[in-house]
């Protein structure tokens, strides 16, 4: 099989990575420019490869038929990357615009730094979901591990399931939503209250999602910021 | 006759003496810290003395070594960093680089001049936290892109823009320590960069947030590769603690390039307590970095770059007789721009320092224009002017390495090496591996004099 065949009645690009190096899918997707018509790709054998799809920036769909490894759709630009299956370290990390959808679970710092861009995790993710955003919406419709959304600068994590530890530690601006239980919020971390605006705003990103109407919005809790820890103060020392 | 024994007189005084354990300094930090409850935070590299390059002298050739003509014979100073994997290396034209600093712990003006300076030398600058900016991208013709644990302003499309990227895992100021940019610093535009609002402290982390050990860090540089099409160079830079095994490390992990930066290195604020006590000192550094590129087969296969505390050409040269490819410069730089500049006599004392000793850059109140983002302080830093000291500064650091290696016989500079080399001190013959000079005695290595 050749590295890159066209499947004629789907008119996707298929790259079966049982004969194809990640190299050569990778190089195939970085030479895309914004105006393709190869806007469809189909990636086989994935067999927990990584840096799959990783630095795309063009418009194109790319659905990856497997486990990916760490780093899957890392950096991602405006492209979409479906994984039919679980992600390892990392997915989407760094992501600036696009959208990554993981159809099973991830491991742990999904979306981690992510500038922009939407992140959907249909299981649960690990450790340190989101930890480090900075723009990035994360929608994961199981539970979140500990220190998830550590240092959150900006964007927003919205947890169908549970939270586990220290979620929000040393937070920033991000806006953090749990529909079910948090075992513990990190250092200034705190529960706010569910306005209006709010609401409008966790609608739009479960609609975006596309779960807008499966969940009531009424059953999530906000989280944020408390801002007691932004300019550093001894009276502070023991958050630190 | 007088008879001194009745002569009513006070008995002998001794002199006021000073603690050299509660020294001046030790005081005066006491004080502070009872008066304000928080520990100091400064810019700049240690400042105790340690065993340096100072430590070292060459051996110019005589008898048993052939010496080159000065102002005749060439000696060569180009290097090629990024041989390993990357499909287009860093070609410099010196072996002198500038280190990672930051936007907005330096100011544009600052990073432009830097990068004026360096690009008319032929020689690369390096980013730092908060990202790429045009000026510098537009002044640097070659332009290291650091990859950061806070990951501030960390985008995909100033990854293609770069010539190479630094994987920064610690820095010779704080190893395993992460940085404080104070409030007063972060202006709209530092700001947005960082994805933070304007006016609070912003604090950078001391690891990175995906990756957790040189597994991964093998990934990650995979990942990078990736991205970049296996073009760019992959350097990944260190604060000395352990070298030996971190030089490994990153080698394994796939490192086109390790950076060791030695305690004297600087930073742009950190806890004083931290500067001073954590790490080894460059010199302790760079054999045990060489060790362990030589045993895995990688000594200049995988090249080398030592930084903390060169100042000059023969600084320069010993780095580069113990092994390294290359040196990277930071405060030397920044001194260069002009900062610490007597001309400011005045304005430095006014803010209870002077010209010299000046290290509150997080305080954004630099007369010199150049660690500040105050538009009319930034505004006394030509860049144009700024840079064209640089660019002398680098020259003359060069010119000096050139005439000692001639001197010790070597057609490049690169030739030196340890054997041209001997130490004063007994410690600085232990960490550099260097006969104590007039002796055959390396401590450590042989048991003779």
């Amino acid at each position: 099989m050749s590295v890159l065949e066209l499947d004629t009645p789907t008119g996707a690009r298929v790259v079966d990575l049982s004969t194809s190096s990640v190299r050569e899918l990778n190089a195939a997707l970085h030479a895309l420019k914004a105006d393709t018509n190869a806007t469809r790709w189909q990636v086989l054998n994935p067999r927990g490869r990584h840096a799959l799809a990783a630095g795309i920036d063009a418009p194109v769909t790319v659905e990856i038929d497997g486990h990916a490894g760490y780093y899957c759709a890392g950096m991602n630009k405006l492209a979409t990357v479906i994984v039919n299956g679980n992600a390892g370290v990392g997915v989407a990390e760094n992501i600036m615009s696009g959208l990554v959808h993981v159809k099973g679970d991830a491991s742990q710092s999904a979306g981690a730094t992510g500038c922009g861009g939407l992140i959907i995790i249909d299981g649960n993710a690990s450790a340190r979901c989101g930890i480090s955003m900075k723009g990035v919406d994360i929608v994961v419709k199981g539970s979140v591990g500990h220190m998830s959304a550590f240092m959150a600068q900006a964007g927003a994590l919205v947890v169908l399931g549970d939270a586990g530890e220290a979620l929000g530690d040393s937070l920033y601006e991000a806006k953090l939503f749990v529909r079910g239980s948090v075992a513990s919020l990190g250092a200034d971390c705190i529960e706010k209250g569910l306005r209006d605006e709010h609401r409008a705003l966790l609608a739009s990103k479960l609609e975006a999602a596309g779960i807008l109407g499966e969940v009531d919005i009424g059953e999530f809790r906000r989280y944020g910021s408390g801002r007691t820890l932004y300019h550093f103060h001894v009276d502070n020392v023991s958050s630190y | 006759m007088n008879d001194i024994t009745n002569t009513p007189r006070k008995p002998p005084q001794t002199l006021p003496r000073a603690s050299a354990t509660f020294d001046e300094y030790t005081l005066s930090e006491i004080r502070r810290a009872a008066a304000t409850g928080i520990y100091d935070i400064r810019g700049g590299g240690a400042k105790r003395k340690v065993p340096h390059f100072d430590d070292l002298l060459f051996l110019g050739a005589s008898i048993s070594r052939y010496p080159l003509e000065g102002y005749r014979e060439k000696c060569s100073t180009e290097v090629v960093l990024g041989t390993r994997f990357a499909r287009k290396p860093i070609e410099l034209k010196i072996p002198v680089t500038i280190a990672g600093m930051s936007f907005g712990s330096l100011s544009a003006n600052a990073k432009e001049a830097l990068g004026r300076g360096a690009s008319a030398m032929g020689t690369s600058t390096t980013t730092g936290d908060g990202g790429m900016t045009n000026e510098e991208r537009g002044h640097s013709s070659k332009l290291v892109y650091q990859y950061l644990p806070s990951r501030y302003g960390m985008n995909p499309d100033d990854l293609r823009r770069a010539d190479a990227i630094e994987v920064v895992v610690g820095q010779g100021a704080k190893p395993g320590g992460g940085g404080m940019l104070l409030g007063q610093k972060i202006t709209e535009r530092v700001a947005s960069m960082r994805t933070l609002p304007a006016g609070i402290d912003q604090r950078s982390a001391c690891r990175h947030p995906d990756w957790t050990g040189p597994d991964d860090l093998e990934i990650k540089i995979e990942e990078l590769r990736e991205i970049t099409d296996w073009e760019k160079p992959i350097y990944v830079k260190v604060g000395a603690a352990r070298p030996y095994y971190d030089t490994a490390l990153a080698v394994k992990s796939g490192a086109d390039v390790v950076v060791v930066d030695g305690m004297q290195g600087g930073t742009a604020a950190t806890q004083e307590v931290f500067i001073e006590n954590v790490g080894i000192p460059t010199l302790a550094a760079v054999r045990q970095a060489v060790k362990a590129l030589q045993e895995l087969g990688m000594h200049r296969k995988v090249q080398l770059i030592v930084s903390g505390g060169i100042r000059n050409g023969a600084d320069v040269a010993k780095a580069l007789a113990l092994g390294a490819d290359a040196v990277a410069i930071g405060t030397a730089a920044l001194v260069a721009l002009g900062d610490n500049d007597p001309h400011y006599a005045a304005e430095y004392e006014a803010l209870g320092t002077r010209a010299g000793a000046y290290d509150d850059w997080h305080e954004g109140r630099d007369p010199a224009g150049i660690t500040t983002q105050d538009p009319a302080l930034m505004a006394r830093l030509d860049p144009v002017a700024a840079g064209r000291r640089l660019a002398n500064y680098l020259a003359v650091l060069t010119l000096e390495a050139q005439t000692i290696a001639r001197a010790c016989g070597k057609s490049h500079v690169h030739n030196l090496e340890p054997e041209d080399l001997v130490a004063l001190t007994i410690e600085a013959a232990a960490m550099a591996q260097v006969p104590l000079a007039g002796t055959d005695w390396i401590p450590g290595k042989n048991g003779t004099f």
